[in-house]
């Protein structure tokens, strides 16, 4: 899970970076009190979980809190890359000597964690990277020994930052461990006029996997943008929103998302990844029914299934209950195949259902979703 | 012959006695697999019962390996002890650790590798099926009765893509099928198992399987392309996947402009593989290189 700026923010001051005097607020008037608390000249930041607010008009000077409640105003409800501006950060603003870039990413190929950091900051990392590659510095982190003071002096130097970024780059690694993050980004790091190395932008990626213990984010975790995703996520169910007209379900991240893409190689657009994992119940069909058959783009459901451990009757037994509780509106195209595949089909024939049918292949039952789709 | 496991591999299983574990152990013991024992500190010096078979729990993983000379473990621990399972496992010196869990932390998973690695126990997952010998041995959670052995040797990122070409090719059969999960962080990669499906010589054919998700793939095709003499079929999924969103495993995900199913496509098939648009298509693909 993503983190927003501000919570990022609130995670390095927590643990002794320094950060800039800030506040988040979703009214505009509020906006206008805590300029006025933070002294009055402000920056108002677009809190949104994508890069390129900037560009966007999403990172606005105010010179007063007037001013500040009026941009508050122009930014709060703005679209960004799809992403709808919910609550704006106000910042003290801060004079900038110098700007850096430091990270700690997951290098998934090493199995371990980067530092990446470049004296380069405040802009694209990647584009630093691809243009003037000597200009960052990537170091590989071991596990066991994390990142020290002698860790992190070596990686200061390698990118040519100040020594007093070793402490910042000593605290970034603890946050990083500590709240189970697999990135955490400063980008810039900045000196101020003033001579203090301050965190100004941050991006935190928490570990979803990490939930169990750490229970702090755990409201802001149900803040789906989306109010489908929001609705399987509150009944535990995989699901992702997608822009199509075919909704889709399976068994087994893989197949899945193999099942979108023939659907897209039939020439219609799946309308959701939901994976409904090994069991396959009555009840998590009859969830993730539900939720499909509520998004008003879909026309059509394909329900593809491989009985390896689960038994395609069990499977057909579950969609035959589920046909009990929900009220299928939109034609369901069911292909069973594997074990038990025969006894499954059986089931599936003698409930008839005027909206249900079947087919024996994948590629099949795709282009049968896919034509049904296409047909309203 | 076969890739890690055959039928002379002598299997632990840790968290045997959970219903997962239980479940799945007499799922392996009906496929022909030698579980010589669970391990479950609180239930040591007990026996579970499995159909006609009294299979011993031992203390920990290096008693087991003591009293059985067991060479395999399968951990089926819940994800919070998975770190402590895995590095207990290395750390008594088993040559080879097959992760089913599901859910493991980041941080967790780079920590074990990192010491599993550096003891020389090869791991396969977390999050994945297993491996499966068919007609030897099965270590994990692949169905052992929808495929037999033959020759052609797979890896997959994904377990039900597995179990689709393990059936679709039902009638060819299987040296050795690896799940090696789909998670960021993994222990055995595709590379390993293209190499040792290479050294084996009843592998006719590789079949390998990939998602969007960092960069394995592409690394797969270059080694592909500089080592490998037999046939590889692949398929990759996730061409519809949007970016930024995780598809259901922990490792699927496209972030900007890495990771894309596309890329990975464009890399194998510039090392000389064929990629199959669907499974059924790749399973012809296979079955078409077979009968050349």
């Amino acid at each position: 899970m993503d983190l927003y700026e501000y919570q990022a923010r609130e995670l390095f001051e927590e643990h002794g970076i320094l950060v800039p005097k800030a506040e988040v607020t979703d009214a505009p008037r509020e906006a206008r009190e805590i300029a006025r608390r933070l002294g009055g000249r402000v920056v108002v930041k677009a809190q949104v979980k994508t890069g390129g607010r900037g560009k966007a008009g999403g990172v606005k000077l105010a010179a007063d809190p007037a001013a500040a409640e009026l941009t508050a105003r122009q930014i709060l409800g703005m679209d960004i890359k799809g992403h709808t501006v919910g609550k704006v950060m106000l910042a003290q603003p801060v004079d900038i000597e110098a700007e850096f870039y430091v990270s700690y990413v997951l290098d998934r190929a090493a199995g371990r964690f980067l530092a990446i950091a470049s004296a380069e900051g405040g802009m694209d990392i990647e584009e630093v990277a691809a243009t003037r590659p000597e200009a960052v510095a990537r170091i590989p982190v071991d596990p066991a020994e994390g990142v020290t003071t002698a860790r992190a002096a070596q990686i200061a130097r390698a990118a040519g930052l100040p020594a007093q970024t070793v402490d910042v780059l000593v605290r970034l690694w603890d946050v990083l461990v500590r709240e189970d993050a697999v990135l955490v980004e400063v980008n810039p790091l900045v000196k101020t006029s003033g001579g203090q190395i301050l965190a100004l932008d941050g991006k935190v990626t928490l570990d979803d996997n990490a939930r169990f213990r750490q229970q702090r984010w755990g409201a802001q975790e149900s803040a789906h943008d989306d109010a489908l995703e929001a609705a399987a996520a509150a009944k535990g169910l995989n699901y992702v929103k997608l822009d199509g007209e075919v909704g889709v379900i399976g068994n087994g991240a893989g197949l899945v998302m193999s099942t979108l893409d023939v659907v897209a190689g039939c020439g219609a657009r799946p309308a959701n990844f939901l994976d409904i994992g090994g069991g396959a119940s009555a009840q998590i069909m009859a969830d993730g029914l539900s939720v499909i058959l509520s998004d008003p783009a879909v026309k059509s459901v394909f329900v593809n299934v491989f009985g390896g451990i689960t038994a395609c009757d069990a499977v057909a037994d579950g969609i035959v209950q589920a046909l009990e509780s929900v009220r299928l509106t939109k034609p369901l195209v069911v292909r069973l195949d594997g074990n038990s595949a025969a006894q499954g089909r059986a089931i599936l024939d003698e409930r008839a259902h005027p909206l249900v049918e079947q087919a024996t292949t994948m590629d099949g039952a795709a282009r049968r979703a896919a034509d049904l789709a296409n047909a309203h | 012959m076969a890739i890690y496991l055959t039928k002379e591999s002598k299997v632990l299983v840790q968290g045997m006695t959970g219903a997962e574990g239980m479940k799945h152990t007499r799922r392996m013991l009906a496929a022909g697999t030698n579980v010589v024992g669970g391990v479950n500190p609180r239930k040591a010096g007990r026996s579970v019962d499995f159909d006609d078979r009294a299979v011993p729990v031992f203390g920990s993983v290096a008693e087991g390996m003591a009293a059985t000379g067991a060479d395999v473990t399968v951990v089926f621990v819940p994800p919070a002890f998975a770190k402590a399972a895995v590095t207990e496992a290395a750390d008594a010196g088993i040559p080879l650790a097959v992760v089913i869990t599901e859910g493991i932390p980041v941080h967790d998973a780079v920590a074990f590798q990192a010491h599993a690695a550096a003891r020389g126990t090869r791991v396969i997952g977390p999050n994945c099926p297993g491996l499966i010998t068919p007609g030897q041995s099965n270590a994990g959670i692949i169905p052992a009765d929808i495929t037999r052995s033959g020759r052609v040797g797979l890896v997959s990122k994904s377990g039900t893509l597995t179990y689709q070409l393990m059936y679709e090719l039902r009638d060819i059969g299987f040296t050795t099928c690896v799940g090696i999960g789909g998670d960021p962080v993994i222990g055995t990669t595709h590379i390993d198992c293209l190499a040792a499906f290479q050294d084996d010589p009843d592998t006719e054919l590789i079949v390998l399987i990939g998602e969007i998700g960092g960069d394995a793939e592409e690394r797969a095709a270059a080694y592909v392309r500089d080592h490998v003499t037999k046939p590889v079929v692949a398929y990759i999924a996730g061409f519809t996947a949007p970016e930024g969103k995780t598809m259901g495993h922990a490792g699927a995900i496209v972030s900007g402009s890495s990771g894309t199913a596309r890329a990975k496509k464009e890399a194998l098939e510039a090392a000389g593989v064929a990629v199959g648009s669907t499974p059924t298509e790749t399973a012809r693909l296979v079955l078409d290189r077979l009968t050349d």
